[in-house]
């Protein structure tokens, strides 16, 4: 309440003094130094402590205090609730009006918050939570699937009248999705053939079979991990950013504003972007695969003192063009379901900015899980039909 | 210009020469101003004069391009950050929308620069919340609550009673009527002015209200042409400048000034 720096505020104190100047037997409280917020720590514990006469008058002199807050008034006006709880006389004094004005003031405001809710049992939380869980994620399937159903008719009918595809963003989305994707696609995809080679040819050199270390690296990338992780880089960076899209567009009401000037979202918003990935995967799909293949043949050729001739001997004793197709059949699936996911979270997003970053994560994880799901069931399918 | 304080007042903020500029664009010119304490100073000026930027720039979140700005007779552009966090303890600031942080609750809010900036005993810093929140009106239930689960104009009173947790000197608001409905309003303006009096405070408050100005502003600086232009009401209404004859005598500032019937049969 003063001009002066707040280091250099004397800390709070009081005195316990008999009342001389009136009735005998008063007790009286003085107080000195500063009564703010910064200095009333020590203090608020000896009040606290403090043994309260239980009966008779008690006086608070305030006079002396060089400068009081709130909390200060608070503390003041706490110990004489307190001398009042135990049926004590209480008399405020203070002779400056600015003082009386703020004890007034914090008198006025006393009143106790409830408590914060005590924690439930962690047991009970824990099974609470799981009850949540599952039941968010049985309305979750169901909401996916009904937006399958509602992009596959869009799709459908864009195949149909394809006039109906905004041309622009699709080749927007394909620059970023596709395009932009390629060094890290390619760096990922080269090292895992380095990786394999090495592994396989580590393993197989135990039994002198070293020249199917080139089988090992084919038939894993060509079929497996070209797709795989092409899939799965592609959910990290444009599933998120699909719902990081749609889903700001659905917090400033960008959406609404489409569905009132006429514009179907799942025509603008949705349409391109599955097309996008539909599109990209698979070009992604096999620009991986022949990086992956370059990794295995460089660390093959380095470690096994086989010739790159050697090496494309092998593998084209080692593949059929079943292996390649098997891949690459898989990857538009790919892409619909990460593009679907995506756009699907993204247009859960409600209200906040909050919902955005839960949404975002949210994408991406059920993308990835979503696509080993299909790659497992890819596997048997294939299995069963001998390919 | 700025009005020529009287030599006897307290200045707690004095702003020399400040200029404001990000790239080419520059936003404050040579601009001066005198908060004397106490006062309520209202802010206006057109969108994009730099109202947000001038308020910023005073609590330290933008760095001024020149000029000196003293809080309490203190440099603030180059203090240390002993200094400047002295400094932060006697100021308050809130926020367009109470910028509450939104996984606390609002007792928890309040307790977040109680526990930064003093040793208090968690009961205390508990007992000195309930008092801020209580003493913006907020329901006693709201305590516990997210700022998620709050009304706009609850969450500007809870911003508003983070900003006083510290018991501040100066209080800064950056619009703090605006998405109010006229009732909530009228009742925070009035809230601001009786915290005025008895806490003692000095604000500096951004507006575009009108009512807020006539109801509550002792002083009123507009941001013209870079600069600004200090006085009571009174004044700027007799001044002639362009801006100020449409801001000042528009039908809405009739409205204000003289209740809406009175604009009706005129």
């Amino acid at each position: 309440m003063t001009a002066l720096a707040a280091d250099t505020f004397t800390d709070a104190s009081f005195t316990i003094a008999s009342d001389t100047d009136s009735d005998a037997g008063g007790w009286m409280l003085k107080l000195d130094g500063a009564w703010i917020t910064q200095q009333i720590g020590p203090v608020d514990q000896k009040l606290r402590a403090l043994v309260l006469p239980a009966q008779g008058k008690a006086i608070i002199e305030i006079g002396d205090v060089s400068s009081l807050d709130t909390a200060g008034a608070w503390l003041i006006h706490r110990t004489e609730l307190a001398l009042i709880d135990r049926g004590v006389e209480v008399d405020c004094r203070s002779a400056i009006p600015a003082y009386a004005r703020l004890l007034e003031t914090v008198r006025a405001n006393d009143a106790h918050c409830p408590e914060p809710p005590e924690p439930t049992n962690a047991f009970v939380a824990m099974v609470e939570r799981v009850g949540r869980a599952t039941v968010d994620a049985a309305v979750e399937a169901r909401d996916l699937i009904n937006f399958l159903g509602h992009s596959v008719i869009v799709l459908g009918d864009s195949i149909i009248r394809p006039g109906r595809i905004r041309f622009t963003s699709l080749v927007h989305h394909i620059e970023q999705a596709g395009l932009n994707a390629l060094p890290i696609v390619g760096l990922i995809s080269f090292l895992i053939g380095i990786v394999l080679a090495f592994q396989g040819a580590e393993q197989l050199s135990k039994f002198g079979a070293e020249i199917f270390t080139v089988n090992i690296v084919a038939q894993g990338v060509l079929r497996e991990m070209g797709v795989l992780l092409t899939a799965i880089i592609l959910a990290g960076r444009s599933g998120s950013a699909f719902t990081a899209q749609i889903g700001t567009m659905k917090v400033r009401e960008e959406v609404d504003a489409m569905r009132t000037i006429g514009l179907d979202p799942m025509q603008i918003l949705v349409l391109p972007r599955l097309w996008a990935l539909v599109i990209c995967l698979p070009l992604l799909t096999f620009y991986a695969n022949l990086m992956g293949l370059l990794g295995g043949a460089i660390m093959a050729t380095v470690t096994l003192d086989l010739t790159f001739f050697q090496f494309v001997r092998q593998l084209s004793g080692a593949v059929t063009l079943w292996t390649f197709w098997v891949g690459l059949i898989k990857a538009p699936v790919f892409g619909f379901i990460i593009g679907l996911v995506g756009c699907y979270e993204g247009m859960r997003v409600s209200g906040s900015a909050e919902s955005v970053g839960r949404m975002t994560t949210r994408a991406v994880v059920e993308a990835i899980f979503l696509v080993i799901v299909l790659d497992a069931l890819f596997s048997i399918l294939f299995a069963v039909l001998g390919v | 210009m700025s009005a020529a304080p009287e030599p006897a007042l307290d200045i707690v903020i004095r702003i020399r020469g400040l200029r404001t500029q990000f790239g080419a664009n520059v936003i404050h010119d040579g601009l001066d101003l005198d908060v004397v304490r106490g006062e309520v100073m209202g802010i206006v000026g057109g969108s994009g004069s730099g109202k947000s930027v001038l308020l910023r720039t005073i609590i330290g979140l933008n760095a001024p391009t020149a000029g000196r700005i003293e809080i309490f007779n203190q440099e603030v552009t180059n203090a240390t950050d002993e200094e400047r966090r002295a400094i932060q303890r006697r100021v308050g600031v809130l926020f367009q929308d109470g910028a509450l942080f939104s996984s606390l609750t609002v007792a928890q809010n309040i307790e977040v620069p109680l526990a930064e900036h003093t040793s208090l005993s968690p009961e205390l810093r508990s007992e000195i919340a309930d008092v801020k929140i209580n003493l913006v009106g907020l329901p006693l239930d709201a305590a516990n609550k997210y700022p998620s689960e709050l009304s706009g104009g609850m969450r500007k009173r809870a911003g508003l009673a983070r900003a006083l947790a510290l018991d501040p000197e100066i209080l800064f608001l950056d619009e703090p009527t605006a998405g109010l409905d006229p009732i909530g309003a009228t009742r925070f303006d009035e809230l601001i002015s009786e915290l005025r009096d008895a806490l003692g405070l000095t604000v500096v408050m951004i507006t575009h209200d009108l009512d807020s100005l006539n109801a509550i502003c002792d002083r009123i600086a507009v941001l013209l042409d870079k600069r600004i232009r200090v006085g009571t009401m009174q004044k700027l209404m007799a001044d002639d400048h362009p801006w100020l004859r449409d801001y000042f005598h528009g039908p809405r500032a009739r409205a204000a000034m003289n209740g809406p019937k009175e604009v009706e049969q005129g």
